[in-house]
């Protein structure tokens, strides 16, 4: 089993990067690795519990909801989140909130880094 | 493990999104990274600028004075004084007509710096590349 970190900046609404993000965790997890996922700049969309899904939007809460039960590691930046108006209360259960150098600390032990950028 | 290398690369121009500032408070962050880190281990960040991304380098911005926000001429200047590598690519300054001393390259004005910026080649970026842990483009 390998450690996956993974760096995830794109919006939930948008590119469908974050989409990406949370596929490529959860097959990953789904091979037994153990995956981390930090969450940073518009990605702190997913740091606000009670999205409603819209077949015309992304919705990764439910999703991620499941992967955290399965053990995904997942942080959200929260300076970002704060700037956004996502405050402590909004988080998911399950979701950590913690400054940069939570990611930055990660890339020691980690066997891969794969950095997914923003827009 | 001791200490990982990462390369930070930045491609995109100022103020036009939120990457080159994630970027360099990023490379910061390293730091203080030691508080969720095993003794002896640490990581050693360096932030290089490419393609538009050497605008960021430009000095004399007026963020503040523009947007209400820092600049990312700040932000390098906190790199530099916290001993993080700042390197601008010499052919993307060539190809947007921009000379060395329109460039940050110190922190006089913050208090000083150690190290100054490295105007570099692309091939000396792309040898980093290959050499480091970890590689992070914004």
């Amino acid at each position: 089993m390998a450690e996956l970190t993974i760096g995830a900046f794109p919006s939930l609404v948008g590119s469908m990067s974050l989409d990406f993000s949370f596929k490529l965790a959860e097959a990953a997890m789904a091979k037994g690795h153990k995956v981390n996922l930090w969450l940073s700049g518009n990605s702190v969309m997913m740091a606000k519990k009670g999205q409603k899904a819209f077949k015309d939007y992304s919705h990764l809460e439910k999703r991620m909801k499941e992967m955290i039960a399965k053990g995904l590691e997942i942080t959200v930046c929260e300076a970002c989140a704060e700037a956004r108006g996502y405050h402590k209360e909004d988080v998911p259960e399950g979701m950590k909130r913690a400054s940069m150098d939570w990611y930055l600390a990660k890339t020691v032990k980690t066997d891969r880094l794969l950095h997914i950028g923003g827009e | 493990m001791g200490a990982v290398k990462l390369l930070f690369v930045v491609q995109r121009p100022p103020y036009k999104s939120e990457n080159p500032r994630l970027a360099l408070t990023h490379a910061l962050a390293s730091q203080t990274a030691e508080i969720y880190m095993d003794d002896g281990d640490s990581v050693v960040p360096t932030v290089a600028f490419v393609g538009d991304g050497v605008l960021n380098a430009v000095k004399g911005q007026q963020a503040m004075k523009a947007y209400g926000v820092t600049s990312t001429e700040s932000h390098i200047k906190g790199c530099l004084m916290s001993d993080v590598p700042i390197w601008v690519c010499k052919e993307d300054m060539e190809r947007l007509g921009l000379k060395e001393d329109q460039i940050v390259t110190d922190a006089e004005d913050m208090g000083g710096a150690d190290i100054a910026t490295k105007f570099v080649s692309f091939a000396d970026i792309q040898k980093e590349m290959e050499t480091v842990q970890h590689l992070l483009f914004f």
